[in-house]
C-alpha cells in the first residue's frame, strides 16, 4: 500500500506541474491583445503611480524614455500575492475567510518543499547531516509551517464554504463544484492532519515518510487514513490546475499581460511583425459590414470601406 | 419583496420584460430633484409581442423571427459567432484577456459593489456585473470548451435559445464598459471587457448594434466623414461661423487653420462639438491662437471628427476610423495628433490603436490636456482666476483616467484657473462613470435617455449633489467641468432630467471653456449661465 501512496504523489506531482504549465502556455502562446490596461500601473514612475498616472500625462511622451519600475511591480505584487490585499480592500468579509485558506496553503506547500528538502539532505548527507541544533530548529520551523497551514487552510476552506452556501448572493453562482472543490480541501487535509494527529505510536512521522518517498521504501507501514490524506492531498494537487482554481496562474497573465501592459508599439520591431503576421489571418466573421468586395485578411478589411460597396 | 431574477428568467419565453423599475424603489438621492412626470418607469411601453424583452429600456433593433426555424438560424448564428470569439483568426485583438476572464473567475462577487449601474438600480441583480458574464461564461463552457456532464456540474449551465440570446445582446448595452468592477477584482477578471466582446459578437457575426452606434454611428462616420453626418464642407462652414461667434464674442481674432501641411499639431475634436457645443471648439482656437502654437484642422475624411464607434462594439469598424485618423494626418505630414475633449477618441487613438498603427502611420499621438496644461504652466496666456470664482468640480472621463492614466495635468489646469475647485468623491482613477459611457450619452430611443439619466448616471448625479452641498442654492452658480463630449451630454441630459439647473444652478462645460473665461485678454463672461 505505501509503494501506492508514493506512486499517487509523484503521479499528482507530474500530473500538477504538466497542467500548469499547459495552461501557463496556453496563455502565453495568444496572440499579442490590442492594450486594454488599467490604471493605476505600479511600474509607472512612483510620482505618477501615487495618483494613478500613466507616462500620458508627460508632453509629447513618445521622447520620454520608458523605465519600467520592476520595484513599483514588487510593491503592489508581494502584498497582493501574500496577504490578497484587493480583496482586503474590496471585500473584507469575504477576506477573513479567504486568506486564512490562501496563507494556509501557502504555509502547508513551503512545509511540503521543506520536508522533501530535508529528506533530500538526510539521504545524501547521512545521519551526521541530519542533526544537530540547526537541524532540529529546522524541523520544528517546518513541522508548525505545516500544521499552522494544515489548519489555516482547512478552516478558511469550512468559512469559504459556509459563506458559499449561506449567502444568498452567491448563491445563484455557486455550481456543485463549487461545493465540491472547497469540500475535496476540507476532506483532504482533514484526512492528512487528522491521519497524522492519530497515527499509532511509533508510525513513521512526516521527515520519515518524506525519506521513504524519495528511497521509495515499501516497508513504511503508513496508518489507513494517513496513507488516504496524502493521496488526497496529492489528487488535490493534481485537480487544481484543471480548474478554475489556478487563478495563481491566470492572475499572473491578468496583471502582467492586461492590467499592466501599458508597452507602446514604439520601435519594437518583434511586437510590429507579430502584428503584421495578424492582419494576415483570415476572419470568418459573417455580418455583412466585415467582408466587402472581396475583403478577406484583416488587412484588407480594415482598409475596405464597407460604406463604399460596389453594387453588381 | 420579489425574487432576484435568475439566469433562467433570459430563457423564458414570456414575452415580458424580465424586470421592471419603480423610480420610488430606486436608492433615494440626497435632496429631492424634479423628474418628469410621468416618469420613465410608467411611461416606458412594453415591447411588441414578437420581442423578449428585458427591463424598461432597449437599445437594439433585434430581428423578430416569426418561426421556430427562423428562430433556430438565429441561435445557430449566435453559437457561431461565439466559436469564433475564441479563435485567434477571429478575434487576436483580445483573444488572451478574454480567456482569463473566462476561465478564471472565482464568484466571489467582490466586483458588484464597484459598479454604479448595479448599486444605483437598489443592486438589481439583473445588473450585477456578473450576472451577464457567467451566462456567458456558461456558454463558453457548453458550447466552445465541448460541455458534457462533468463541465455542466463544474460550471453550471444555462437553456440557449433565441430568448436568451436576444436578451444577452440587450444586456451587453446596460454596462458602460467603465470597468471600475475589474479594478477591484482580486484575480483581475474584467466583465467590462466580457461585455465588450458580446458585443463585437453580436454586431461581427450577427450584425447587430445599436442604431446610434453602428448604421448612424461608424458607418455614417466612414461615409460622410462624420458620426454627426457632416461633410467636409459643412464642417468647414460651421467652423468658421463659430470663428466669427466667438471673434465677436471674445474680442479677439479667432481663426481656425485648415488642412495646413507641416504644422506642428493636428488637432481632431469630437465633431458633435460643433454642432452641440460650438463654444468648446471655438475656446480651442482662441487658446491655440493666443499660445502662438502651429495648428490646423483636416478636413479628409474623418480627420476632423475624432469620435470612433467601433471601440464599443467592432473591431473592425474600430481599425477603419483609426486607419482613417491616422491617415489624415499622414497626408499632412504634421508632427502629432492632439485629441480634444472626447474620452473614447483617446483611447481610441492613442491606447487601442496602438498597436494597429504601423509603418508611416504612426503619427505621435497625444491628449490636449497636456498641451493646455503646458500652455496654462508656461504662462503664455494671461489668467485671472477671479473670473471663474465660483464652485467648480471635476469630472473624470473614465477613457482618460481610470484607462489611460491621465489624471494630474486637468488638475493642474483647474487648480491655476479656479480658485473654488472641489474634488469628487472618489475622483481620479476611482472615479465613477457619468453614466454615459460606451456610447450610452449618444442612444435615446425606446426610453434609453431616461434609463441612463435614472439609473446608469444616477451616482454620478448623486456625486456632483454632494460635492456641491454647501451651496445648493440656486444663485450660486456651480460648474461640472467635464472635458469629454460624451460625458459632456449625459451630464447635460442627467441634470436636465433631473431638474437641476433650475433647482440648484448647477451648469455643466468643458475644460477650455474654463481657461478662456479666465483669459485677461479675453471679452469677460465667456461662459454663459444659460442653460444649454
Amino acid at each position: 500500500m505505501t509503494v501506492m501512496v508514493y506512486a499517487a504523489i509523484v503521479v499528482c506531482g507530474i500530473v500538477f506541474v504538466a497542467a500548469a504549465v499547459a495552461r501557463a502556455v496556453w496563455y502565453a502562446r495568444s496572440p499579442i491583445h490590442l492594450r486594454w490596461e488599467l490604471y493605476p500601473v505600479p511600474h509607472e514612475r512612483p510620482d505618477r503611480v501615487a495618483h494613478g498616472g500613466s507616462y500620458f500625462e508627460g508632453s509629447e511622451w513618445w521622447l520620454e524614455r520608458r523605465r519600467p519600475n520592476i520595484w513599483g511591480e514588487i510593491a503592489v505584487m508581494v502584498p497582493e500575492v501574500l496577504f490578497l490585499k484587493a480583496l482586503r480592500e474590496f471585500n473584507p468579509a469575504l477576506w477573513w475567510r479567504s486568506f486564512p485558506f490562501h496563507f494556509g496553503l501557502y504555509l502547508t506547500a513551503c512545509a511540503g518543499v521543506g520536508l522533501v528538502a530535508m529528506a533530500a539532505v538526510a539521504q545524501l548527507g547521512g545521519r551526521a547531516m541530519a542533526a544537530g541544533p540547526l537541524w532540529d530548529v529546522v524541523a520544528v520551523i517546518v513541522a508548525v509551517t505545516g500544521a499552522l497551514g494544515i489548519v489555516g487552510a482547512m478552516l478558511g476552506a469550512l468559512a469559504l464554504l459556509h459563506r458559499r452556501i449561506t449567502d444568498a448572493t452567491l448563491r445563484p453562482y455557486t455550481t456543485a463544484g463549487d461545493v465540491f472543490n472547497l469540500l475535496f480541501f476540507v476532506v483532504a487535509f482533514g484526512a492528512l492532519g487528522g491521519g497524522y494527529l492519530v497515527r499509532p505510536a511509533g508510525a513513521p512521522g512526516a521527515l520519515s515518510i518524506a525519506i521513504g518517498l524519495l528511497s521509495w521504501d515499501g516497508g513504511l507501514h503508513l496508518s489507513p487514513l494517513l496513507a488516504v490524506g496524502l493521496v488526497l492531498t496529492a489528487a488535490l494537487l493534481a485537480y487544481i490546475p484543471l480548474t478554475h482554481m489556478s487563478h495563481f496562474i491566470g492572475k499572473y497573465f491578468t496583471y502582467h499581460a492586461v492590467r499592466w501592459d501599458d508597452a507602446p508599439l514604439g520601435h519594437d520591431g518583434k511586437m510590429a511583425a507579430e502584428l503584421a503576421r495578424y492582419l494576415t489571418y483570415r476572419p470568418t466573421w459573417a455580418a455583412r459590414h466585415i467582408k466587402v468586395n472581396g475583403a478577406s485578411t484583416w488587412a484588407e478589411i480594415v482598409t475596405t470601406n464597407p460604406t463604399r460597396e460596389h453594387k453588381s | 419583496m420579489t425574487e432576484p431574477t435568475r439566469f433562467s428568467d433570459l430563457s423564458n419565453r414570456d414575452h415580458r420584460r424580465v424586470i421592471h423599475l419603480e423610480p420610488s424603489e430606486l436608492p433615494p438621492l440626497s435632496v429631492r430633484t424634479t423628474v418628469p412626470a410621468p416618469p420613465r418607469a410608467a411611461k416606458a411601453a412594453e415591447p411588441s409581442a414578437d420581442g423578449f424583452a428585458l427591463d424598461d429600456t432597449q437599445a437594439l433593433d433585434l430581428p423578430q423571427p416569426t418561426t421556430p426555424e427562423e428562430e433556430d438560424a438565429l441561435v445557430r448564428a449566435f453559437l457561431s459567432g461565439l466559436e469564433k470569439l475564441f479563435t485567434r483568426e477571429n478575434n487576436w485583438t483580445f483573444l488572451q484577456p478574454l480567456l482569463l476572464s473566462m476561465e478564471h473567475c472565482a464568484h466571489c462577487q467582490t466586483c458588484s459593489d464597484a459598479c454604479h449601474i448595479f448599486e444605483s438600480s437598489g443592486r438589481e441583480e439583473l445588473y450585477r456585473p456578473t450576472f451577464r458574464s457567467e451566462i456567458f461564461r456558461r456558454l463558453y463552457f457548453q458550447h466552445v470548451k465541448g460541455g458534457g456532464l462533468v463541465s455542466a456540474w463544474q460550471h453550471g449551465t444555462v437553456e440557449l435559445n433565441w430568448p436568451l440570446v436576444a436578451r444577452l445582446a440587450e444586456l451587453a448595452y446596460r454596462c458602460n464598459l467603465c470597468r471600475r468592477c475589474a479594478q477591484t477584482c482580486p484575480i483581475g477578471v474584467d466583465n467590462g471587457l466580457l461585455a465588450h466582446e458580446l458585443r463585437k459578437l453580436f454586431s461581427q457575426e450577427l450584425g447587430i448594434a445599436p442604431k446610434a452606434l453602428h448604421a448612424a454611428g461608424s458607418m455614417l462616420q466612414l461615409k460622410s466623414g462624420s458620426s454627426t453626418g457632416m461633410i467636409p464642407a459643412a464642417v468647414i462652414d460651421n467652423v468658421q461661423f463659430i470663428d466669427e461667434e466667438m471673434t465677436e464674442k471674445t474680442g479677439t481674432k479667432v481663426e481656425t487653420p485648415w488642412d495646413v501641411e507641416g504644422a506642428d499639431i493636428l488637432l481632431i475634436h469630437n465633431a458633435g462639438e460643433v454642432l452641440a457645443w460650438p463654444e468648446n471648439p471655438g475656446a480651442f482656437g482662441v487658446i491655440l491662437n493666443a499660445a502662438g502654437l502651429s495648428w490646423t484642422m483636416s478636413s479628409e475624411i474623418a480627420g476632423y471628427d475624432s469620435v470612433n464607434y467601433g471601440l464599443w462594439y467592432d473591431d473592425a469598424q474600430f481599425a477603419r476610423v483609426a486607419l482613417l485618423h491616422a491617415q489624415a494626418a499622414k497626408r499632412l505630414g504634421v508632427k502629432k495628433i492632439v485629441v480634444g475633449e472626447c474620452g473614447h477618441a483617446h483611447k481610441s487613438l492613442l491606447v487601442i490603436a496602438d498597436r494597429l498603427l504601423t509603418g508611416d502611420l504612426r503619427v505621435p499621438r497625444e491628449s490636449f490636456l497636456t498641451v493646455l496644461r503646458d500652455i496654462v504652466v508656461s504662462g503664455r496666456l494671461k489668467l485671472d482666476p477671479s473670473r471663474n470664482d465660483f464652485p467648480v468640480t471635476l469630472h473624470d472621463p473614465c477613457n482618460m483616467v481610470r484607462l489611460m492614466g491621465i489624471v494630474e495635468p486637468q488638475r493642474e489646469i483647474v487648480r491655476r484657473v479656479c480658485p473654488q475647485f472641489r474634488e469628487m468623491t472618489p475622483h481620479g482613477v476611482d472615479n465613477y462613470c457619468c453614466g454615459g459611457g460606451s456610447g450610452f450619452a449618444i442612444m435615446s430611443g425606446h426610453g434609453f435617455q431616461d434609463w441612463r439619466a435614472e439609473i446608469s448616471g444616477r451616482k454620478k448625479l448623486q456625486q456632483i449633489l454632494d460635492v456641491f452641498a454647501d451651496c445648493l442654492d440656486p444663485s450660486v452658480r456651480k460648474y461640472v467641468c467635464a472635458p469629454c463630449s460624451n460625458c459632456k451630454g449625459q451630464i447635460r441630459d442627467m441634470l436636465a432630467y433631473h431638474g437641476q439647473w433650475q433647482q440648484h444652478g448647477i451648469q455643466y462645460g468643458g475644460l477650455v471653456e474654463l481657461v478662456v473665461n479666465a483669459m485677461e485678454g479675453v471679452k469677460p463672461g465667456f461662459i454663459e449661465w444659460e442653460w444649454h
